[in-house]
């Protein structure tokens, strides 16, 4: 089992506490989960890359625990309690050794390694929050979003008071209050920008360097709320789903949207695209995980999963679309298996050499 | 016809099998003949036209029964050693292969569905207390349909909907302990939806429903049903969406059906067409069982299953039916 677990392309967590490990080239998923330890309390919620190189998975799960599972050895090696506020894990995070974890109620917690009581920082951001996530280039840069709470940056070295407070749109044409219902957010990479999607199906790209407080950009898009987000590869797009299983590609400096992907039943759960190939990886309520071109809008993979998913990780690997090298463990099987061939006699039957042939080129074919 | 065959253009040489020459060059003019063909169609008088194509028709009859007829002869003159007879294709067993088919043996679904929404009523927790409603302001067939329906339906409460929004009858029925809630749509004065919620988390279903036959319109009808706890038959649910859909309608019944009442609830799926018959059963002797069906009947379709109690605006659903995605093939099917 452990062999195998390097080799998976997406991780996906789901609502009743597996973690699967899904290698796409053999569309084969493996749950890292053992069997009888499946339980719905501890349904994953937040998933996240423990170190840069990829060897270690944090997985945050509903009862505010948060496991550590190592890719390469294939199980969890960790687990620790992250107590404090109320709800579910809303983002998960990895600054070096510290972890900093986000719930429902608002809580942002950062906890030095290891020691359960060890917290270095802790902020309020505001009840109602739907996500938090990390500026991939500068990961003390956090944002935060939710229901009635519009976007906040944090730094975490100055963690008193957000460094950027997004200010609510314009009342509407009734004069009346817009309401706020950020569900995913995401910065953009080589600069300051924040792209959310919301509930009330607007993408919004903020500008944190401009002295402008509202969003420079909003796009509308479809009928039902944004579930989640993912930039596309190169920053000028991004994929947006939704509660119905609308998933479309929106330009970020047009504010069009540029295609749509199809083959989603139900809500999409998590998005991400890959970030330097056109793969944009989905899943959601429809217990499914599909793989989408983002060239040419076609389905690349799609694999049942078979209970709800809530999130994903997609591995950033380059040379993913290439079979990996067989694990050395299936080869000594192998050698086991022509020895035991090589011992039996040969019987004579009506088409010996036939038979022989074809196992022989079989075996060839099965292997490395 | 016979002018396209006279014709030297190149238009129907394609037709005259020109595909060796075609790598070559540009094939030559040259006569294209064609089979003399004589069709009804191109007779002009209409009452002439009308004769050949009967007798036509009658010949085709005539070799159709002969070939089978031939064919009988074979099987019998064969006897014992005669093939087995072929399995006619229907549309079902050349059905697409849905890879969500729930295998029993499969532990995580197992897990999955032992501990669903449905779990409570399942373990024997609960006890299935069900509210019917209707849109605003029911007319006619609508009223009657819910009145028989909670005739079915053990432990079941018609009320009056009096403009209320679901958003706010749910919390009060949860209060009252209510385990589903059931909302007949109509369209001018015929059912013709049917949202099935489960209480107190969900999933809400929403079904198109449509031939809706009341008591009073089935024929051979039995008479009104009695107060016993029917049994229910639930068949051909077979994908993890089926089997939701499948345990959501298992749900509004109460365990341990009363034999005594010899009542049946059904709900049979053929093509994601959901049928419902209600019907009386007798064992005439040991072999011969006669039914009675009592109605009301219908026929559901599925359109989107949905987490959670209704919300159209914020849910978020688990399967809707996109028809222009979705129905490829005519041999794919969701249930």
């Amino acid at each position: 089992m452990a062999a195998p677990a390097r080799w998976s392309h997406v991780w996906v967590g789901a609502e009743t506490g597996a973690l699967k490990g899904v290698n796409l080239q053999k569309r084969q998923a493996t749950n890292y989960t053992g069997g009888g330890a499946l339980s719905r309390g501890e349904g994953v919620c937040a998933l996240c890359w423990g170190d840069p190189a990829e060897t270690e998975v944090l997985v945050g799960c509903l009862d505010r625990s948060v496991k550590l599972f190592s890719t390469e050895k294939g199980k969890f090696t960790e687990s620790r309690l992250c107590p404090g506020g109320d709800g579910a894990f809303c983002g998960l995070a990895a600054h070096g050794s510290t972890l900093i974890t986000c719930v429902e109620s608002g809580l942002l917690k950062a906890w030095r390694d290891n020691a359960a009581e060890n917290v270095s920082l802790e902020l309020q951001a505001g009840s109602g929050l739907c996500r938090m996530r990390q500026d991939p280039a500068q990961p003390h840069r956090l944002a935060t979003g939710g229901k009635e709470n519009a976007l906040k940056i944090w730094d975490l070295q100055r963690p008193e008071e957000p460094v950027f407070r997004a200010k609510n749109v314009r009342n509407d044409w009734l004069d009346l209050r817009v309401p706020v219902w950020d569900r995913d957010l995401q910065f953009l990479p080589a600069s300051d920008k924040v792209v959310t999607c919301t509930a009330h199906r607007q993408v919004r790209l903020y500008d944190p360097s401009t002295p402008q407080r509202r969003p420079v950009l909003e796009v509308t898009f479809g009928e039902s709320p944004l579930t989640a987000l993912s930039l596309a590869p190169g920053a000028t797009s991004v994929v947006v789903g939704s509660a119905r299983g609308e998933v479309a590609v929106i330009d970020l400096r047009q504010g069009r949207v540029l295609k749509c992907l199809k083959g989603f039943a139900g809500s999409v759960r998590g998005l991400q695209c890959h970030p330097s190939l056109p793969l944009v990886a989905s899943c959601g309520l429809d217990r499914f995980l599909r793989v989408h071109d983002l060239g040419d809008k076609r389905l690349r993979h799609k694999v049942y999963l078979k209970s709800r998913l809530n999130c994903l990780l997609l591995s950033t690997h380059q040379d993913w679309e290439e079979a990996p090298a067989a694990p050395a463990a299936v080869k000594e099987e192998e050698e086991a298996d022509d020895a035991l061939w090589d011992s039996m006699d040969t019987v004579p039957t009506l088409q010996p050499e036939g038979g022989r042939a074809k196992r022989a080129k079989k075996r060839k074919s099965s292997g490395p | 016809m016979a002018a396209g065959g006279q014709a030297p253009g190149g238009g129907n040489m394609a037709v005259g099998g020109a595909g060796p020459e075609r790598g070559a060059e540009p094939p030559a003019p040259e006569r294209v003949l064609f089979p003399p063909t004589f069709s009804v169609s191109e007779i002009k008088n209409k009452q002439r036209r009308h004769f050949m194509f009967v007798r036509w028709k009658q010949q085709q009859r005539k070799e159709k029964l002969a070939l089978r007829k031939k064919r009988r002869k074979e099987r019998e003159a064969l006897g014992d050693k005669a093939p087995p007879k072929a399995v006619p294709k229907t549309i079902e067993n050349q059905r697409v292969y849905d890879e969500t088919t729930v295998d029993p043996n499969d532990e995580e679904v197992a897990f999955d569905e032992a501990t669903d929404e449905f779990a409570p009523y399942f373990n024997r927790q609960t006890v299935p207390k069900i509210l019917i409603t209707t849109s605003d302001r029911p007319r006619g067939r609508t009223v009657r349909f819910c009145e028989q329906l909670s005739t079915v339906i053990p432990n079941s409460h018609v009320y009056y909907r009096r403009g209320l929004a679901l958003k706010k009858i749910i919390p009060q029925c949860i209060a009252r302990d209510f385990t589903d809630l059931i909302v007949i749509n109509e369209d001018r004065k015929i059912p013709n939806g049917l949202v099935l919620s489960h209480l107190p988390d969900g999933p809400t279903a929403h079904f198109k429903m449509s031939s809706v036959r009341l008591r009073k319109e089935i024929k051979r009808k039995g008479k009104q049903p009695t107060e016993h706890v029917p049994e229910i038959i639930l068949n051909n649910f077979t994908t993890r969406l089926g089997h939701s859909v499948g345990r959501m309608f298992a749900s509004l019944f109460p365990h341990d059906p009363q034999f005594i009442g010899r009542q049946v609830a059904t709900f049979h799926n053929q093509r994601d067409y959901i049928f419902f018959r209600f019907h009386r059963y007798i064992f005439k002797s040991e072999k011969k069982v006669g039914i009675q069906e009592l109605g009301p009947r219908f026929t559901l379709k599925l359109r989107s299953l949905q987490k959670g109690t209704f919300d159209s605006k914020f849910g978020e659903y688990e399967w809707v039916h996109k028809r222009r995605e979705m129905d490829t093939s005519r041999r794919k099917f969701h249930l």
